[in-house]
């Protein structure tokens, strides 16, 4: 299974991480730098993949893609194929870029929740669900309707402002 | 966020989408096992499964997929289950995937879904499929046996497949039944090669090539067409396929070298690729080349790569190249002359770092094979006469190693006045105290080391004869004088010390002490011989080169008394005092030699002759069992409680201190100190510091004393290895046997000292293996019981008619191989004997199972329960659920026969 999701970007900012296992926040943001701090060692022209077992523990392995501002890199066990893992990237990627048109940092920062879903359309609980982006696109889509749909009627849930004027 | 995890709950029932959404975002981020708060969700999720928005249930699904825990699992099965069949495949899906998260942490609810899982197998829904597909990879990599009875199925999508998401996965569980069921290999093999030779995807492409390298190896054309295609990734420019083309290549390794050495040229470029896991890949494969024949070539080349990449991989190659010719006490290594230069060129090395290693070697070598003796010397100089590498700190570990052999071996040394200089010269500050003393040490058996080949040299007779005269004049006075100081600086060489012991038991002196001479004469004889190749340096000790030596090391040592490390003043004062004891004598004697002084120059020559046969003795390795194989003498009681000794120790303490005080002097006094000889050489290292109550304790409780301090006079490093000299001649000491025992043959040492190693991997593998199969054990028992469960009888079954129940298990399995027998014309022929063998067998098996099982089946109930008590933390319902299987565990040797 996929064990994570992170888009890191150059300057070693976390703009997305999502651990299919549990972690502590702590252990969350200490995983995180130590990647970036391989990541940013490495050359621009050598393959996509990374040493993980000495950051992850054992039976792990870690493919990254480098779009820009931003590494995508995806942590996952010996169930996954490396290079589907790398197709999964370039997915997740395109399905952002239609999206977003255009996608960049900035959209990333700005649309975290936006992100979390696409994310979430194609990688459920460390699985692959989906992997042609015009069907996330079309998911998400459709959330985004209902979301938009819902937040018409009212800013405020009722749960909230009545737990506000308490 | 722990603190606002209530707020979650409450928002999580919202009834706008978007605010829902936003609480089950932060609930899947935030909530974990330990969450207080969790218990207070499980309605709410039921709700939301329920939903008729399938938006909001994927929600729910989403959300369960990560934070499931046992409870929320249990309670939330039966939700599940009707999702399984929902309509809507958005839906469904993440129906499927939830399983895997619910079965890991309730394992009960197999029972429940496991029906629609398969049914989902056989969907016409491609993405259902997917997502099966993966949930069972996940499941087959953990306990692949459980799901050998689905193996048609899975064939089925290797062979219609056209997806290859679901092809990769599929591989994946392929690759884990085949090893389990040879049938099964045999049978996919051929559809996998067809999609090596078909596919244009090259993740597809390398999931079949990895399946047939690693579970399908045994197919020599499967293998070969593989290995062509690693080749075209070797080759690719694309550096991804380029690096998965030698993982591909070092799982081939170990079963198909033959892969490897076709594309050596390949991986021996990819050493300089610029991404350094490349060259990690290509340096393990190269070493995985490595034999006998070839290890000369290869090293060559590593170590010509190591010279031009960076300090980090640098390093990694040397300490790969160490690694793999240290293997199994230096199995691959012939030519040993070749391997100590090698170590002697790596330790020159700008960036190497691995001085600890090549240190250990270095000493280990020198120790385990003789022959190499002299080219370690010569490394040794090299290394020590480099006034450059003393500036390395990386260094100073193999510079002591070499300052060590250099002196340990000294009868090989072309030039040892040259060696001393090395030794002493200024830079030596550099080094911490404790190599500085290794250094001293070595000095002084260069030392000795002329001096006796100096007198050797002026001639032999007179050497031969002194003892002879001595004998009779003058026995006490040698005795005392030599021996306290013999025992005080060589405490290296128990068996001397041991030989010693008897001769010079007074009460046998004279008969033994003509024993000794005669063997010294041996000895002496047996070093001509040995260092008879340098027979032309010997010319070289002229008298006036000795006395330059005695001045040159007598001024560089001087300064070294005022140190402030105890080894370094220790070991630089037992020089000066070996300097001041001879020098007096050496001019005047070796002068006067001829008009007849024949008594001191005896006496100064007596001196030598016992510091040389100190150092002289060979240190070999032993084994680390070595102790405990020395049997207990008869009689002998040992007390666990060493109480009683506290209060002699106690007076011991302050009237050593005063003879440490003594230094110098006491050396020379030691002649007129009133200590019996018998007692003084019990007192070896720390004779300084003894007294005669210390001495006379010894005498009565010897046996409360370690036999000998090795590490005091020697090289420190190399105490792990329990030295122990080993002396040839015949003695009664039972360690000494055992080290005769073990000692190693000349060239290629078949040590029988045990791996400790090996003994480690086996331990270290054991804890790994069974660590989590409690666990599985239940999950994939679980399985089994409910696929063999599906095929034959409903999931419930009463412990009375489970007899019949099994009898028609056993049938409906002969039924339905017979059938597949029937249709598979081509398989008839060869396996149907081995089929009806196994049918045989099978029930046999089962009725010996029932024989068995009405007595044990309340215990192993019971058993059982306790176990999915453990499981489910004691929930009645689960223990209810957990007592119905069980007996299907047993029929595991049913499974093959569902095969194909």
């Amino acid at each position: 299974m996929i064990r994570a999701v992170m888009v890191i970007n150059t300057l070693g900012k976390p703009r997305l991480a999502k651990f299919y296992e549990f972690q502590p926040v702590e252990k969350q943001q200490e995983l995180i730098r130590s990647v970036y701090g391989v990541l940013s060692s490495r050359a621009e022209t050598v393959s996509n993949f990374l040493d993980a077992e000495s950051i992850f523990g054992p039976d792990t392995r870690l493919v990254y893609k480098h779009f820009a501002t931003l590494y995508f890199v995806f942590v996952f066990d010996s169930s996954e194929n490396e290079l589907a893992m790398l197709d999964l990237i370039q997915v997740f990627v395109e399905t952002l870029d239609k999206c977003f048109k255009n996608v960049c940092e900035l959209d990333v920062v700005l649309n975290y929740s936006k992100m979390h879903t696409v994310l979430d359309e194609i990688i459920f609980g460390g699985q692959v669900l989906e992997t042609s982006s015009t069907e996330v696109l079309k998911a998400v889509e459709e959330i985004s309707k209902l979301e938009t749909a819902s937040n018409a009627i009212s800013l405020v849930p009722k749960s909230v402002s009545s737990w506000r004027s308490r | 966020m722990s603190f606002a995890a209530f707020h979650v709950v409450e928002l999580l029932s919202s009834t706008r989408f978007s605010h829902k959404k936003i609480a089950y975002h932060a609930a899947s981020h935030s909530f974990d096992e330990s969450t207080p708060v969790l218990v207070l969700i499980t309605n709410q999720l039921r709700k939301d499964l329920s939903s008729t928005n399938e938006l909001e249930v994927s929600l729910a699904l989403e959300c369960l997929s990560r934070i499931a825990t046992v409870d929320l699992a249990r309670d939330l099965t039966p939700e599940i289950f009707t999702l399984l069949s929902s309509s809507k495949v958005f839906v469904r899906k993440k129906a499927i995937g939830v399983l895997l998260r619910v079965f890991d942490k309730y394992p009960d609810a197999v029972r429940v879904c496991f029906k629609r899982l398969v049914e989902n197998l056989e969907s016409s829904d491609s993405q259902v499929v997917s997502v099966a597909v993966g949930v069972f990879c996940e499941l087959a990599l953990r306990e692949p046996r459980s799901y050998l009875p689905l193996a048609p199925e899975f064939y089925k999508i290797l062979v219609d497949s056209k997806n290859n998401w679901v092809l990769i996965k599929v591989l994946k569980i392929f690759a884990k039944l085949a090893p389990l069921e040879p049938r099964l290999a045999n049978k996919v093999v051929e559809p996998i090669c067809e999609h090596i030779r078909r596919t244009g995807a090259k993740s597809l492409l390398f999931e079949c090539i990895r399946t047939v390298v690693s579970s399908l190896s045994d197919y020599e054309h499967a293998v070969k067409l593989a290995v062509v295609k690693i080749r075209e990734m070797l080759v690719d420019d694309d550096p991804n396929l380029k690096y998965l083309g030698l993982q591909a290549l070092s799982i081939v390794a170990p079963n198909h070298l033959w892969a490897v050495l076709e594309n050596k040229e390949v991986v021996i470029k990819s050493l300089s690729d610029v991404d350094p896991n490349i060259k990690l890949e290509s340096l393990r494969l190269v070493m995985a080349m490595v034999s006998e024949s070839n290890v000369a070539e290869i090293c060559r080349v590593l170590v010509n790569y190591a010279l031009k990449s960076d300090p980090e991989f640098c390093n990694l190659i040397l300490g790969s190249i160490l690694s793999t010719c240290c293997r199994n006490v230096y199995e691959i290594i012939i030519d040993f002359d070749w391997y100590v230069s090698l170590l002697g060129e790596m330790s020159r090395m700008p960036h190497c770092q691995k001085g600890e290693e090549i240190e250990k070697q270095l000493i280990d070598i020198g120790m385990r094979v003789k022959d190499v003796r002299p080219e370690l010397v010569r490394v040794s100089r090299n290394l020590l006469i480099d006034p450059a590498l003393l500036g390395n700190p990386f260094l100073h570990r193999i510079l002591s190693a070499a300052a060590w052999l250099s002196g340990e071996y000294v009868e090989f040394s072309l030039n040892p006045f040259e060696l001393m200089e090395a030794l002493l010269q200024p830079r030596t500050n550099l080094l911490p105290p404790l190599l500085k003393s290794i250094y001293i040490q070595s000095a002084f058996k260069v030392l000795i080391f002329s001096l006796n080949s100096y007198l050797l040299q002026r001639g032999s007779p007179a050497s031969f004869s002194y003892s002879d005269k001595l004998l009779p004049d003058v026995p006490g006075l040698v005795s005392k004088r030599d021996i306290p100081e013999c025992s005080d600086l060589a405490s290296c060489d128990a068996p001397v010390l041991g030989k010693q012991d008897e001769g010079f038991n007074p009460r046998v002196l004279n008969q033994s002490f003509g024993d000794l001479s005669v063997e010294y004469g041996g000895e002496e004889t047996s070093t001509c011989g040995q260092s008879s190749a340098s027979a032309s340096l010997k010319d070289s000790f002229t008298h006036e080169s000795i006395i330059n030596l005695l001045n040159r090391v007598e001024l560089s040592v001087v300064p070294l008394t005022g140190s402030y490390d105890v080894e370094i003043v220790e070991r630089a004062r037992n020089v000066l005092c070996f300097i001041e004891l001879i020098k007096p004598q050496m001019p005047d004697c070796l002068v006067q030699k001829e008009e007849g002084s024949d008594r001191e120059e005896a006496e100064a020559s007596k001196i030598i002759k016992l510091m040389h046969d100190a150092f002289s003795n060979d240190l070999v390795p032993i084994s680390v069992n070595a102790q405990e194989r020395v049997s207990v003498p008869d009689g002998l009681v040992l007390e666990e409680n060493l109480e009683d000794l506290e209060t002699i120790c106690g007076d011991v303490q302050l009237p050593s201190l005063n003879s440490f005080s003594l230094g110098s002097s006491h050396f020379e006094e030691t002649a007129c100190v009133s200590i019996p000889i018998f007692q003084s050489r019990e007192e070896r290292g720390p004779s300084n510091e003894s007294t005669s109550l210390l001495a006379e304790h010894r005498k009565q409780h010897g046996l409360y004393y370690l036999p000998s301090e090795k590490k005091d006079g020697d090289y420190p490093a190399a105490n792990d290895l329990q030295l122990q000299a080993n002396h040839n001649d015949d003695d009664d000491e039972d360690l000494a046997k055992i080290t005769e025992q073990l000692l190693v043959p000349k060239k290629k040492p078949n040590h029988a000292k045990p791996r400790p190693v090996v003994v480690k991997l086996d331990g270290d593998q054991a804890p790994i293996a069974a660590g989590p199969h409690p666990k599985e054990d239940l999950l994939s028992g679980t399985v089994r019981d409910v696929l063999l469960g599906s095929e034959t009888a409903p999931t419930t079954r009463s412990p009375t008619n489970r007899k019949g129940k099994e009898k028609l298990n056993v049938d409906s399995a002969t039924d339905s191989k017979e059938n597949l027998g029937d249709g598979e014309k081509r398989d008839q022929g060869n396996s149907s004997s081995r089929k009806s063998k196994h049918r045989n067998s099978t029930v046999s098996h089962s009725k010996g199972r029932r024989h068995r099982s009405p007595g044990k089946k309340g215990g192993e109930r019971e058993e059982h329960g306790q176990k999915a008590m453990q499981k489910s933390s004691g929930r009645h319902k689960a223990r209810q659920r957990a007592e119905v299987p069980l007996n299907v565990v047993s029929q595991t040797p049913v499974i093959p026969d569902f095969l194909l």
